[in-house]
């Protein structure tokens, strides 16, 4: 019998590449956008296989809420012409098709061919503790800045959103 | 006084400035700076040679000073200096004396003239350039005021300048001498670079003892391109009649004491570089003899009174030349000197005929004697001068140099040079008998020239005669001990060669007597007779005329060759670089398509080839 | 049994459909698209090696919320950035954005 783990991380892939093929090569965007939500959700299930359910939980937040919500929206504010046709490709798409293949190509036989060793060790058993020791600990600085970030990040959004006055 | 010697220049250097942004309004002014200018040069010069009498300078003990001027160490060294010594004494003398005569005497003959400050002004920078040249210490120096002369006398003989033909010949004067100035440049760029300096006394020292006698030949021989233009020697000779265009004032200055004497100076300056190569000496020589012999017989056929003198001053330039050639530089200067007095008053004296008749063709003259009798005896005396009759100065001189060219052994050249002095009686006596004696031919009345002129002339006729006494055989301490190159010699008298010039020089006016002093058709008759030598030399042997066929032949031919080259290969390849650089630039631009996602796609196909390249030994074999 | 390197190759296979994502859509909300699924796909990579290689600490983890919390302000800004290219241009395909060529 196959190891559950292993169905699930089949079955999660193939979410997770399918709904991702679909956000890149479907002509709605409105479509594309709720794909991009599919593949937010199938990485967060990931998460889950792979022992890091609050990462899990902040990516179905973050992702699948907040930046699908925003991206909705953008859609919505920028909409013009046919929807239908609103995601269409540029004339480089070949050319960005044999590139992203052969990346692709080298990155798999690369990392296919190496040998990794890992450090032995048992997982924490409080995730959530574990990375708030973390945050608050060994990475309170980078932390702070995170917020900083963020806030900058905020406002810089506000004002470009506005618009400059020219534009009133 | 000797300290001061450099400021003999200066003053009329000053004078220059002063009347071109003082005193141009003021027209007597003008001339009373320039005069007061070369008077004060002159009181100098009379009182350096007084010193250098008294304090004993010599050829070999000549008084330097010299302040530098460009220094780069162990690579270049150019002094400011003044170097005198007897040969310098006597030529400040002889340039400030003859300049300040023919100053006085432009006050009468440029009267009324719309240039008359300007005039002066060339005048003043002209004399002052000359003092300059004499004065200078090194090649560089006398290089920087050769060029100075150079344009002086384009100023000046192109004073006229609304004359087309004065403005051209000045232009035929400073092309001519800029060819051989360019050869005199190049000549002492080589010594610079077998010596490593430019003083004569240094250059002096080092040459006497240099080994590779193929570069200073190749050195000498270009320094001599320099006086063969500037002394009007031949093949470059042809600017100097053409210099007549300028006034007459500036025609006695240039051929006495200034421009033409400057090329002869030279030769003296730089004898030492000559007298250790027989080989060049023999050039100058012979380029002597055949300019004298070949501008006497040109004289022989002119009509045009300052034109006949032009040749008569390139024969007598021959002649200095050729003295320096034979070796004897005492009597090429000596010459120099003479001649200076009697040129300068033949041409004062034909500017004189000139002013009273406003007429150069000697055979619309006649008569004059009566009407300018002041003006007719001064200048005949400066032709019994010229003509070598004993005692005047030009026997003189003439005769040390036939006496030096026959104890040298060079006969040829004494035969030549005989020859020229019966050529040079016999057109300077046609002359006189055409013009001031016999009928008037074209009812041309003249009138003696105001005191300003005439006084110049008095004064030159006395040194015509006199000067010569200074450089006499029979004096013993005479200019041969004063100026000379080697050893100072006493010329012992030679009376063979005296009495032939003499009776030939007799012969000559004897013949000029024959065939001009009486009416007669002789002169018509022997003109149709021999009549393609006669056009040949009225024609100055065409020498113009075969410059010109060679300029449109060869320089035109050339300019055409080299401007096709010039279009067609050096623009070519111009035009093609830019023509690349163009078209690359058109057809690169679309690579800039300015596009964000084109530039991101650019950029991932290098990451994966440095992917590849960086994985490449973990791949291994795989990828190969 | 699923190893690290399954991992690897479903985030390598999902980088490159983000990237061409990314370079070959005309539309720029599509493209931002394209870069939120090259982050993802870092992301698991991240998670990956920390699980595999690093089960006692949670860098990787860490490392990954750093990701999140810098893909959402990109997020954020890159879509005040597209709206406002809309309404300077009313269009948002940025293939017809040449502005870097000037």
């Amino acid at each position: 019998m196959p190891d559950m783990s292993a169905l699930f991380f089949w079955l999660l892939a193939a979410i997770i590449i399918a709904s991702a093929l679909a956000v890149v090569l479907l002509k709605n965007i409105v479509h594309s956008a709720l794909y991009l939500v599919l593949t937010f959700v199938g990485v967060a299930g990931l998460y889950i296989l792979l022992n890091a359910e609050f990462l899990a939980a902040v990516q179905l937040l973050v992702y699948a809420g907040a930046v699908a919500i925003l991206i909705v929206f953008a859609v919505m504010l920028t909409r013009r012409g046919d929807i239908r046709a609103s995601n269409l490709f540029n004339v480089n798409y070949l050319a960005a098709a044999v590139v992203s293949l052969a990346l692709f190509i080298v990155i798999t036989l690369a990392t296919g061919r190496m040998a990794w060793t890992a450090t032995p060790g048992q997982a924490p058993a409080g995730n959530v503790g574990a990375i708030a020791d973390a945050f608050l600990g060994h990475f309170a600085i980078p932390f702070e800045i995170a917020a900083v970030l963020l806030l900058v990040a905020m406002v810089g959004a506000i004002l470009l959103a506005r618009g400059g006055k020219q534009d009133q | 006084m000797i300290k001061y010697a450099w400021l003999i220049p200066v003053f009329p250097a000053v004078a220059f400035p002063i009347i071109i942004f003082l005193t141009r309004k003021v027209r007597l002014l003008s001339a009373l700076v320039a005069i007061a200018a070369i008077a004060a040069s002159f009181v100098m010069a009379v009182g350096v040679l007084r010193e250098v009498f008294l304090l004993g300078v010599t050829m070999e003990k000549p008084v330097e000073y010299a302040a530098p001027w460009l220094q780069i160490p162990g690579l270049l060294k150019i002094e400011a200096g003044i170097l005198i010594d007897p040969l310098a004494a006597v030529m400040l003398l002889v340039v400030t004396l003859v300049a300040l005569l023919v100053e006085i005497y432009s006050v009468g003959y440029m009267h009324g003239d719309p240039g008359f400050s300007s005039f002066f002004s060339y005048l003043s920078l002209f004399s002052a350039s000359m003092l300059g040249l004499v004065l200078a210490n090194n090649y560089f120096m006398i290089f920087f005021f050769w060029e100075l002369v150079g344009l002086c006398s384009y100023l000046l003989i192109g004073f006229y300048y609304h004359k087309h033909s004065a403005a051209r010949a000045g232009l035929k004067a400073f092309v001519t001498n800029r060819v051989a100035d360019f050869g005199f440049m190049l000549g002492f760029f080589f010594l610079f670079a077998m010596f490593g300096t430019f003083n004569f006394r240094e250059l002096a020292e080092a040459i006497p003892g240099y080994q590779n006698t193929g570069f200073l030949a190749l050195a000498a021989a270009l320094v001599f391109i320099g006086p063969i233009g500037k002394s009007a020697q031949f093949p470059l000779h042809v600017w100097l009649p053409d210099a007549m265009e300028g006034p007459t004032p500036v025609s006695a200055l240039i051929h006495a004491a200034t421009m033409v004497a400057a090329g002869v100076y030279l030769l003296a300056r730089a004898f030492v570089l000559f007298a250790s190569l027989p080989g060049i000496m023999l050039l100058v020589a012979y380029v002597g003899g055949f300019t004298a012999l070949f501008s006497a017989t040109i004289a022989v056929a002119q009509r045009d009174i300052k034109r006949i003198l032009a040749y008569s001053t390139m024969s007598q330039l021959g002649y200095m030349v050729m003295a320096m050639g034979v070796g004897s530089m005492t009597a090429g200067m000596f010459h120099l000197m003479t001649h200076a007095f009697f040129k300068a008053l033949l041409f004062l004296g034909a500017g004189s005929v000139i002013h009273a008749l406003e007429e150069q063709d000697i055979f619309r003259m006649g008569g004059l004697y009566k009407d300018m009798k002041v003006t007719a005896s001064t200048f005949i005396i400066a032709a019994l001068a010229l003509a070598g009759l004993p005692p005047l100065a030009g026997f003189w001189s003439k005769d040390e140099i036939l006496a030096a060219a026959f104890d040298h052994g060079f006969t040829g050249l004494y035969i030549l040079g005989t020859l020229v002095a019966f050529l040079t009686a016999f057109y300077m006596f046609r002359l006189i008998f055409v013009a001031f004696f016999g009928n008037r031919r074209a009812g041309l009345h003249g009138h003696e020239s105001p005191l300003t002129m005439t006084i110049p002339l008095l004064i030159l006729a006395v040194l015509s005669v006199v000067a010569g006494f200074v450089g006499t055989p029979f004096a013993s301490h005479g200019f041969s001990t004063f100026v000379y190159y080697g050893e100072p010699h006493h010329v012992e008298p030679n009376y063979a060669v005296m009495l032939l010039s003499t009776l030939v020089a007799l012969a000559g006016i004897g013949l000029a007597w024959l065939l001009y002093g009486r009416p007669s058709d002789v002169p018509e008759k022997l003109a149709t007779r021999y009549r393609s030598i006669y056009t040949l030399l009225v024609n100055k042997f065409y020498i113009d005329e075969i410059y010109m066929w060679l300029f449109r032949r060869v320089v035109l031919g050339l300019s055409e060759a080299f401007n096709w080259h010039d279009r067609h290969v050096v623009d070519g390849i111009f035009d093609g670089v830019g023509d690349l650089t163009r078209i690359s630039g058109q057809k690169l631009r679309f690579l800039q398509t300015g596009n964000l996602q084109t530039y991101a796609l650019v950029i991932f196909t290098a990451v994966v080839i440095i992917a590849l390249w960086m994985a490449a030994p973990v791949l291994g074999g795989v990828i190969q | 049994m699923i190893t690290l390197n399954h991992y690897l190759a479903l985030g390598g296979l999902l980088f490159c459909i983000g990237l061409f994502g990314a370079l070959a859509k005309r539309n720029a909300v599509a493209v931002l698209m394209g870069i939120e699924l090259m982050l993802n796909a870092v992301n698991i990579n991240l998670v990956a090696f920390n699980h595999f290689l690093e089960p006692a600490r949670v860098t990787g983890q860490v490392f990954a919320i750093f990701v999140i919390v810098v893909a959402a302000a990109e997020v954020a800004v890159g879509l005040a950035l597209v709206l406002n290219i809309y309404r300077r241009r009313l269009d948002s395909n940025v293939d017809d954005l040449d502005w870097l060529r000037w």
